[in-house]
């Protein structure tokens, strides 16, 4: 058996841009995840940061194959997931689970708990005999910590932080691998975020589970993962263990982040100095040239930043970065300097390049 | 006398054959010129209410608002609609959280800037759009000029908030009440708004009231803190005491349970366990009683007043003593 449990190569999603009303044109593409690569081992957990927008959650939906990739494949303990189909698909999917942000839209308000999670059971053959699996729901419901009562109740009747719980049993009845977690915690208060965190934790003591999870806040995902993975517009920008992440972030962009989450210690908060990124995120379906950073950078050099797009690359053992000059902002022989706002365009923010002929709707079509 | 006195402020909210629900529970507090004073909670603790009520937003109906809210000794409980509505965006200016719902989408942000300066401060268009283009050069909007012509969805999130900050500014109000005005955005664009509305209250000596759940941004921003549980205030002080040594076993709960970007690897989250509905109402004891730690039986029978301990107000029966360390989960 192998340490990597995952491994992702060069994984791509564009999401294509339609106009037209009787033939469909492609004019353009949201570049939501542009080139991927990253390894997960068996036990460990892997959180992968950033921004709205950034692609993650895309990242992790390619990974499941709940969004078909563009291009890239993912390894899957030896095996090619992203080759296989029908019912080899779903077979392997019993081992490959998710875990939903919203806990009251992932499950179903008319399914009894007991129903929904007899019913991964029953799609994989291992609803044997009713013994066994009342036997099996119980557990499940006191691993996460639900009274068994909880089975004959629908998810209206419980708080946010009892229906995460529910969504984490679904996930674990089939004794998955891999638990992929998408903002597991972010629709939660503050006190009961803490009781999710913690047991997730215990569950992958308890089962030796391995766990992506996808977050855009870097406090939880420093608290729970081993490795973490920075994402900007589509691409890993930088990758560590959280500990030298905090310690030492080698990516402008990284480091701005850092310095951008308010800490609940007013004298850590005024002793602090605040990188501030100039303007917003720009769009992914017309991405800066070069370095999708270098609109924004405070580092930002006068070559290459705006003409090569960086590769991820080993600074220092277990320490990847994508930035051109990190050794340079590292030693501090590139300083910080101003950076000026640039515009950027919502809305479908299809490169201006792109000339928009014909319409886009019936309605443009019959009132030209 | 202080800019704004909020006084045993209760909000109950009434339906027809229902229970009336206590939403605001006797709420004070003060705020100076050039301070930022904090409410911070979690869901449902009747924070975002309270400024409503300050406001004068909520419904006529349904909605009971008692106590006083003095205003440079006016107090606006009392005023008539119409005086509300002279007083609303030229003392009073307020930020909401969701900008997009609360900006008019079909008017050019230009006009809703505009519209205040022309309603307020009998501005004509021209002058007004000058000065709408000035408010949002300031709060840092590239190209203020051509922004002014645009819609509310042409812009990001980010830039949509600072327009919304511009037209409560437009006015110079005294008194600017922010209901979680980043919670929707991301952290480094929360970081640029928090920035701006440093400034504000430095430059401009605005009084700020900063209603959020997030005690990171309050620890940066707030020199008083008030702690909202489920309508009144457990605990109130100045921020630095407030964070060294939270008293209030719910205050301690929630900064033991929020993970920590300087923590070490490994080190556990304390959670307060169980969750609001377990909260009992205040006439029977402390609400906080059922989840607290610290519960002892009296905590369930009697309400704890709000106590005076060294510049410090306390809700509580049985306070933590300082240097504990959050208690152990005790399994559900």
């Amino acid at each position: 058996m192998s340490e990597t449990l995952v491994s992702v190569q060069d994984m791509k999603v564009h999401f294509p841009i339609k106009r037209g009303v009787f033939m469909d044109r492609t004019v353009g593409y949201v570049y939501a995840v542009d080139g991927v690569d990253l390894e997960i081992k068996r036990g460990e957990t892997y959180g992968l940061v950033g921004e709205s927008g950034c692609g993650k959650s895309t990242l992790g939906r390619a990974m499941l194959r709940l969004n078909e990739p563009t291009a890239g494949k993912m390894i899957f303990d030896g095996q090619d997931f992203s080759a296989i189909k029908g019912e080899e698909l779903r077979r392997m999917r019993r081992r490959i689970q998710m875990v939903f942000q919203d806990p009251l839209s992932s499950l179903d308000p008319r399914q009894s708990v007991e129903s929904i999670l007899i019913e991964g059971l029953r799609a994989h053959d291992l609803d044997k005999s009713k013994e066994e699996t009342g036997k099996r729901l119980r557990e499940l419901l006191s691993a996460v910590g639900l009274p068994t009562t909880a089975l004959r109740k629908y998810p209206h009747e419980f708080s946010g932080g009892q229906r995460q719980r529910i969504g984490i049993a679904r996930a674990l009845a089939l004794n998955p691998d891999l638990i992929v977690a998408d903002e597991p915690v972010s629709a939660l208060d503050v006190s009961v975020q803490a009781q999710v965190v913690n047991l997730l934790e215990e569950l992958q003591e308890q089962f030796g589970l391995t766990y992506l999870v996808i977050a855009h806040d870097l406090a939880v995902v420093k608290h729970i993962s081993d490795r973490v993975g920075v994402m900007y517009l589509g691409g890993l920008v930088e990758e560590a263990t959280s500990e030298d992440l905090y310690a030492e972030p080698l990516h402008p962009y990284t480091r701005a982040l850092l310095s951008a989450i308010p800490v609940p210690d007013p004298v850590v908060e005024d002793r602090r100095e605040r990188i501030l990124l100039a303007g917003d995120l720009p769009s992914p379906a017309n991405p800066p040239s070069g370095c999708r950073f270098h609109t924004r950078c405070p580092w930002r050099q006068q070559t290459k930043c705006d003409t090569e797009r960086p590769v991820l690359r080993e600074l220092k053992p277990g320490h990847k970065v994508a930035c051109h000059w990190a050794e340079q902002i590292r030693s501090g022989e590139i300083q910080p300097h101003e950076v000026k706002p640039i515009l950027v365009e919502e809305g479908d923010g299809i490169s201006p390049d792109i000339p928009l002929v014909g319409p886009a709707s019936v309605t443009e079509a019959l009132n030209p | 006398m202080a800019l704004l006195e909020v006084r045993d402020l209760t909000v109950v909210f009434q339906r027809k054959g229902e229970e009336p629900f206590r939403a605001v529970d006797g709420v004070s507090f003060d705020v100076e010129p050039g301070q930022t004073v904090g409410l911070v909670g979690e869901s449902g603790c009747g924070k975002s209410v309270t400024s409503l009520a300050i406001m004068g937003l909520l419904p006529k109906r349904g909605a009971k608002v008692t106590g006083t809210v003095s205003y440079d000794g006016t107090d606006l409980l009392k005023l008539s609609d119409r005086e509300m509505r002279d007083r609303r965006g030229r003392d009073l200016g307020m930020v909401f959280q969701d900008p997009l719902s609360s900006l008019n989408p079909v008017v050019p942000i230009g006009l809703q800037v505009t519209e205040v300066l022309e309603r307020h401060r009998g501005m004509p268009r021209k002058e007004a759009m000058i000065e709408a283009k000035n408010l949002l050069d300031k709060v840092g909007i590239p190209d203020p000029n051509r922004r002014l012509k645009e819609y509310p969805h042409q812009l990001s999130g980010g830039m949509r908030q600072r327009a919304l900050i511009a037209i409560a500014l437009a006015c110079r109000p005294k008194l600017l009440i922010a209901d979680e005005p980043t919670t929707a955005l991301d952290v480094t664009i929360q970081a640029q708004i928090l920035t701006v509305m440093k400034e504000l209250v430095q430059d401009l000596g605005t009084a700020l009231v900063m209603i959020t759940h997030d005690l990171g941004v309050v620890a940066g921003l707030c020199d008083e803190v008030n702690v909202l549980y489920a309508g009144k205030v457990v605990e109130k002080a100045m921020r630095h005491p407030l964070f060294s040594e939270p008293r209030h076993p719910y205050t301690h709960g929630l900064l033991a349970s929020i993970p920590r970007l300087d923590a070490a690897r490994g080190e556990k989250l304390t959670p307060i366990k169980g969750s609001v509905s377990d909260n009992i109402p205040w006439a029977q004891g402390c609400a906080f009683a059922p989840r607290c730690p610290n519960a002892l039986d009296v905590c369930v029978q009697v309400t704890p007043a709000e106590e005076d301990q060294l510049g410090r107000l306390l809700r509580c029966h049985n306070p933590v003593v300082p240097g504990t360390p959050a208690a152990e989960e005790v399994p559900v």
